[in-house]
């Protein structure tokens, strides 16, 4: 499929790309939050990173920088002393490339480049208590910061480590990522960091062409590739797909994350509330009637045992007992048993006295 | 009003221990409280961009909302089971509770980013997905259940009879309302935790996550109850009245024992998680050493030992036992918050908090305990009022 009728596919969805900000905006659970089975958008944008042709040069964070405005870097664009440690993702930086062999820094073999994979069924969106992100048609997953409470769930929630936050910033710190250059693609247009790429390590296009792509590099080269494409199923499957020699785990991928998409994980305990409403009144409402009817009992068995005290004791200390009682509202066991013990004993005098 | 028929003896002076100790911490919270507010989050915490939680979630959300629990767990037993002998605790019970989730709520003002939109999820985009929508949405309605619950108190301070004898009768439906909201956040608090399987260490993640928070609520909430009446009993001895003082040590053994079973139980199905998950082989790890302290030192020795307190009748025994219960539910929670998130995180990577989020934090609590003894001293909380004797 060509870009083309990418479009008319969209527009077709109800959507045109021309002002998608706004139209997406009124759109915005287009696949962002579901938690069905993962069908996937086979016609949006996606980008194939292919670890093989990565020659660890950074013009892509140089670009991202460039094109995201973001502040000057720490340190160089050309400075391999960044290979010394492995990077992550910051306010600063929406995209890093790492080193992932025992070569002098910047003069290894193996490098590969981090940003959001733009998942099909983000976990930020899904953990996300006020919608701020959103999964769009055309692949991109976009952060709406004017609705943003500043929690930072999403930063738990995705599994790649990628929103950081802007720790230092008093008001109105914000959550940030790459956008998947969400202008760019509005235009039609690759992101800064493919097109800059002088070794086309990534590749864009639909994610049905890119996958189809990255099967014919396996088939036709296998012996440069481990069989495996990362995030076709990865987490319900992401627009960012990748390629590598090694086990993904050699170049800081987990293989242990499953194919389940995050909303999966959460949907069971958000599907008991309704059974928890439900059922919790009729059983605190059992569990009332019965205590009132013990209760009721229990005064029955009481009035009961106190008209036979009357009748063994004798009318004087049956009376006082009755009075006594009455006072005290509670149905006390061990203040009753007391009185009936007292009663009883003065009824035991008393019939002692009479005796003598 | 009420002083007048109780006065109070002690107050003849305002420099006392504990009020000079608040005063110092409240002013170093103020300042970090203008640190925090000037100069962002970087200030005055240690979080970074993988740990975006702190001890502002593990204590001041999770132990807050899970020590508070006393509020509801009190009210079923007196209201919903009938057992009246725990009336005298319900409304200490529900003020602490009150009080809890209203700092919780403030703490998290610090947090968050934008907190003059902690309201949007509810109010404007709700995003139902999440399980921290659930969360925010049960610990708003909850709080305003708690009001009501406690509105009674001051309004008989107040002497408004007529406001205050509606409120009683809404009682009961109001305990109803409070169990099911606290079954249901106590539970997603933990339930946070379901969507982030693959940061968490195995021997705290599992799926019941949400059951084992909220059954570890109920044991939180009543040691919390029974060790909050001690302190009461030094503070506000003076003030309690005779179904208070009598109702206590039947609130004590009463919740020592509910509280012995139910932590025995937690036990198990928490053994049992770790059989079906086949954990065993973690055990021996530095991980598994510490969930083995938490699980036999911090649940299984308090169970035994509140069992032990109420068979031998030794009140004193139980009362330490609930400081031990309590923090083995921060132990607990911290454990499953900052010990097991990120485990796999080389340890330079990992967090400790900053000396100003510990202060904070104590700023906090400081608060609460202080609106504690300014409320308690001023309404019917630990003595029925004398025109309502017996009306409930
Ligand atoms: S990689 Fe993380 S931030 Fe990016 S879409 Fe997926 S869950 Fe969201
Ligand atoms: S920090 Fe912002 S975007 Fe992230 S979950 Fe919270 S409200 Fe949503
Ligand atoms: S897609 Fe855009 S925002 Fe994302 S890493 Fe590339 S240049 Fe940066």
């Amino acid at each position: 499929m060509n870009r083309r009728k990418f479009l008319g596919a969209v527009g077709a969805a109800g959507l045109t790309v021309a002002g998608a900000g706004k139209v997406l905006a009124a759109d915005k659970q287009v696949t962002g939050a579901s938690i069905k089975g993962v069908k996937g958008l086979p016609d949006s944008y996606a980008v194939l990173f292919d670890c093989n042709r990565c020659i660890g040069c950074r013009q892509c964070e140089d670009a991202c920088n460039y094109e995201q405005n973001l502040p000057e870097p720490d340190v160089d664009f050309w400075d391999t002393g960044v290979f010394e440690r492995r990077r992550r993702t910051d306010w600063k930086t929406y995209t890093i490339v790492n080193q992932y062999d025992d070569k002098p820094p910047g003069a290894g073999q193996l490098y590969r480049k981090t940003q959001c994979m733009h998942c099909m069924e983000p976990a930020c969106a899904s953990s996300c208590f006020v919608r701020a992100f959103a999964k769009r048609h055309d692949g991109a997953v976009t952060y709406d910061a004017k609705m943003c409470v500043g929690c930072r769930y999403c930063m738990m929630a995705c599994p790649f480590n990628i929103p950081a936050y802007e720790y230092h910033i008093a008001s109105d710190p914000l959550v940030t990522k790459c956008t998947f250059c969400e202008h760019r693609l509005e235009k039609d247009e690759e992101p800064a960091c493919v097109e800059i790429c002088p070794t086309r390590a990534m590749e864009f296009g639909t994610r049905q062409e890119m996958l189809r792509e990255a099967r014919r590099r396996i088939v036709e080269k296998p012996d440069s590739y481990v069989e495996h494409i990362y995030g076709e199923h990865e987490m319900g499957g992401t627009n960012w797909l990748y390629l590598s020699p090694v086990p993904f785990e050699q170049v800081g991928m987990r293989m242990d994350l499953g194919t389940k998409a995050a909303g999966e994980f959460t949907s069971g305990a958000l599907g008991g509330v309704p059974l928890i409403t439900a059922l919790w009144p009729v059983f605190l409402v059992g569990a009332y009637a019965i205590a009132k009817r013990k209760e009721k009992y229990a005064k029955e068995d009481r009035d009961k045992y106190v008209s036979q005290l009357i009748a063994q004791a004798g009318p004087e200390a049956g009376r006082r007992l009755a009075e006594r009682l009455s006072k005290t509202e509670k149905l006390d066991k061990a203040a009753i048993e007391e009185e009936v013990r007292k009663a009883l004993d003065e009824a035991a005098a008393k019939t002692e006295r009479e005796g003598h | 009003m009420s002083n007048q028929h109780h006065p109070d003896t002690g107050r003849s002076s305002w420099i006392t221990p504990f009020n000079v100790v608040a005063f110092i911490i409240v002013l170093i919270g103020l300042y970090l409280t203008y640190l925090r507010f000037t100069g962002g989050l970087a200030a005055i915490t240690n979080l970074d961009d993988n740990y975006p939680w702190g001890i502002w979630i593990s204590f001041d959300l999770l132990c807050g909302v899970a020590l508070a629990a006393g509020g509801y767990t009190t009210a079923a037993a007196c209201y919903v089971f009938g057992i009246h002998k725990y009336h005298a605790a319900v409304r200490p019970a529900v003020l602490t509770a009150f009080l809890g989730y209203a700092l919780v709520v403030f703490a998290l003002h610090y947090d968050v980013g934008q907190p003059w939109r902690l309201a949007y999820p509810i109010f404007v985009q709700p995003g139902t997905t999440s399980v921290l929508y659930e969360v925010g949405l049960c610990v708003f309605l909850y709080l305003t259940v708690l009001f009501l619950e406690w509105l009674p108190a001051p309004l008989e301070a107040l002497k408004l009879k007529r406001v205050r004898n509606i409120m009683i009768k809404l009682t009961f439906v109001l305990t109803v309302f409070g169990i099911i909201l606290s079954t249901m956040h106590q539970s997603s608090l933990g339930a946070l935790y379901l969507i982030l399987p693959s940061k968490m260490h195995p021997l705290w993640f599992s799926s019941h996550l949400p059951i084992y928070f909220f059954i570890s609520s109920m044991f939180a909430g009543l040691s919390m109850v029974i060790f909050e009446s001690t302190l009461s009993h030094r503070w506000y001895h003076k003030k309690m009245d005779k179904e208070h003082l009598e109702g206590t040590p039947h609130v004590t053994f009463g919740f020592a024992k509910a509280a012995a079973w139910i932590m025995g139980g937690y036990f198990f199905i928490k053994f049992f998680g770790v059989v079906l998950n086949a954990n065993w082989a973690y055990l021996p790890t530095f991980y598994g050493m510490i969930f083995s302290l938490e699980m036999l030192g911090f649940v299984a020795l308090p169970a035994l030992l509140y069992a032990k307190g109420v068979r031998t009748r030794n009140i004193k025994l139980i009362r330490w036992t609930a400081v031990l219960a309590v923090l083995g539910i921060i132990f607990n929670r911290f454990n499953v918050s900052l010990v097991a998130y990120n485990y796999h995180l080389p340890s330079e990577d990992k967090y400790f908090p900053h000396i100003g989020e510990i202060g904070i934090t104590i700023f906090v609590v400081t608060v609460g305990l202080i609106l504690f003894k300014v409320i308690g001293n001023n309404t019917p909380i630990f003595y029925e009022h004398p025109d309502y004797k017996g009306s409930h």
